[in-house]
């Protein structure tokens, strides 16, 4: 049998790292969560984890002034909505275009692995396809 | 709770050479069989050895590598027949059962027409599901699901008021690979054939657990996978009852699969080479082979004896924490290797992200049955699938891994 005692001592540091208490807040507390109405939308899934997302855009002027998203799915994917929501809420057009894969990774903090990437970037993936790119 | 060593199997873990290797300084704990099982030593020997002393292409050249190829190839299908008491002729080759199944829905296919119905259960992975549901649409034939019960057993009241005399083919799981359910496969085999149709088994989860005999259960064809059951990837094989696969149409045409082709027309080779077109995965077929030869000599039983005792431990001790939800069939003797459940509040990917970080491999999600997910309001699962190689110690490195969870995620 395997010492238990040896085990429940390694440190959370590596689980921890993943899942940051930021990372776990946003799931937990999604800002931004809940639906527009007369606003552009769009669906976007992932077969992997079968996240589910849909973001609702409100633009005026080229600006987006009201963002809210919809979903359910791993902790990854609806943090990373609900803190793209909130980067880009009330910003330009052209600066929500910039926002990349590197900048999802960096607004989340945490490592992603290479099996995860889908579920980080569900939400950007969805907003691409209401700005047009 | 009592602990049965049913056999040594563990002994057997040292067959597997990967089991040996360390992630960030921690065994591996593989629990994810039920996707792919790992090799033992004598497989991999067994293709490296192919292509460092036999290759050559098969049933082509005269000369002694390519004789050697061919007798490996023919002998594998030998083995892998034993295994599930068939005879070589009805084993064919393909590249798994996704594969096997799409032969057998373009195969039968032909000979279906408007108005024929197709019967599978709601317990289908997608590769039996979705090859069905398009022939349907294509030839508006009618697709109906034997539902599953509350108890997550398969309703066999409602499979005979849904099997009638337009029902052609009927196919099933044998063991459902999301939620584990042993289907009643002899039963459902006497209902198909009582209104003269097919009944197709998809034995990719039940081949490589317990002992599956074709004669004994009466199914028409068994479609299974090379890679769940100690074999390499991209091989696995449809058996068939012989007058069937004389009946039916080849799937794929090419070298090898015929007898004489002219200008306007072409004849069959005999079987099992008429289902078996162009250069197949010869090493890959050789290991089958031997993976399978493998397999009966650890005894069938014996492995569905020791991983279901494994299985039944681990809901035990999943059950007893908190927040924790194993789901399947409530009669044990419904239930399989497999083990599928949910901690509350956190994500089946989330869950199996964090268990990786401890070494402990397990699949989450939906398992490639998603209309099922639906249907139990379920998001996804973790699931722990049980081999040969495993022990009881996994099962505590599992449980440890599912608190460690819980902690990060403040449950
Ligand atoms: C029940 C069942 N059927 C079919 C398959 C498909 O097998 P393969 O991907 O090897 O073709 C699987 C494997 O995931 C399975 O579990």
């Amino acid at each position: 049998m395997i010492d238990k005692n040896q085990i429940t001592e390694v440190s959370l540091t590596e689980e921890q790292e993943m899942y940051k208490e930021n990372v776990l807040d946003h799931f937990k507390n999604p800002r931004n969560f809940g639906t527009l109405l007369d606003c552009k939308k769009e669906k976007g899934l992932n077969p992997l984890c079968g996240d589910q997302i849909e973001l609702f855009v409100k633009l005026n002027n080229n600006k987006i002034e009201d963002i809210k998203f919809n979903g359910k799915g791993c902790a990854i994917s609806q943090a990373s909505a609900s803190l793209l929501t909130e980067h880009i809420k009330n910003k330009d057009l052209n600066e929500v275009k910039q926002v990349n894969e590197e900048k999802i990774k960096e607004l989340l903090g945490i490592p992603i692995s290479y099996m995860r990437i889908k579920c980080a970037n569900l939400s950007l993936k969805t907003l691409k396809k209401i700005t047009g790119e | 709770m009592t602990i049965k060593q049913t056999l040594s199997m563990e002994m057997m873990k040292q067959d597997f050479p990967i089991l040996k290797r360390l992630i960030n300084n921690k065994e591996i704990i593989y629990l994810d069989s039920a996707a792919s099982s790992q090799k033992p030593q004598i497989v991999i020997d067994t293709i490296k050895n192919f292509y460092e002393n036999t290759n050559a292409n098969i049933h082509r050249g005269v000369y002694k590598l390519s004789e050697e190829a061919t007798i490996a190839y023919e002998e594998a299908h030998k083995k892998v027949a034993d295994l599930i008491n068939a005879n070589p002729n009805e084993i064919i080759f393909t590249s798994g059962t996704t594969a096997s199944i799409n032969l057998l829905a373009y195969s039968l296919g032909k000979e279906l027409k408007q108005g024929d119905e197709i019967v599978l259960t709601e317990l289908e992975h997608h590769s039996n599901l979705v090859p069905w549901q398009q022939l349907a649409k294509e030839k508006k034939l009618k697709l109906s699901f034997i539902k599953v019960k509350e108890d997550l057993t398969l309703d066999l009241e409602h499979a005979k008021q849904l099997i009638n005399s337009n029902t052609k083919i009927v196919a099933s799981t044998h063991v459902s690979n999301a939620i584990g359910t042993l289907i009643p496969v002899k039963e459902l085999a006497k209902l198909a054939h009582e209104v003269k149709a097919y009944y197709i088994v998809d034995g990719a989860q039940s081949v490589p657990h317990m002992k599956v005999d074709v004669k004994d259960l009466d199914v028409d064809f068994l479609a299974f996978s090379g890679h769940k059951m100690l074999g390499p990837t991209g091989i696995g094989a449809l058996y068939g009852k012989r007058e069937l696969l004389e009946k039916i149409s080849p799937f794929m045409y090419g070298g090898d699969m015929i007898s004489e082709v002219t200008w306007e027309d072409s004849t069959w080779n005999e079987l099992p080479m008429k289902f078996e077109a162009g250069t197949p995965n010869i090493a890959g077929g050789i290991g089958f082979g031997v993976a399978a030869e493998y397999l009966k000599a650890a005894d069938p039983e014996k492995i569905h004896a020791h991983t279901k005792d494994l299985a039944e431990y681990a809901r035990d001790r999943l059950n007893s924490i908190q927040g924790v939800t194993v789901y399947g069939p409530t009669n044990s003797e419904n239930r399989s290797n497999i083990v599928s459940f949910n901690i509350e509040g956190i994500h089946a990917h989330d869950v199996a992200s964090i268990l990786d970080k401890e070494g402990v491999c397990v699949r989450g999600g939906h398992h490639c049955a998603m209309p099922l997910m639906t249907k139990l309001n379920l998001q996804g699962t973790v699931r722990a699938s049980f081999y040969l190689y495993n022990s009881y110690d996994d099962i505590e490195n599992l449980v440890l891994a599912v608190e460690k969870a819980k902690q990060v995620f403040n449950k």
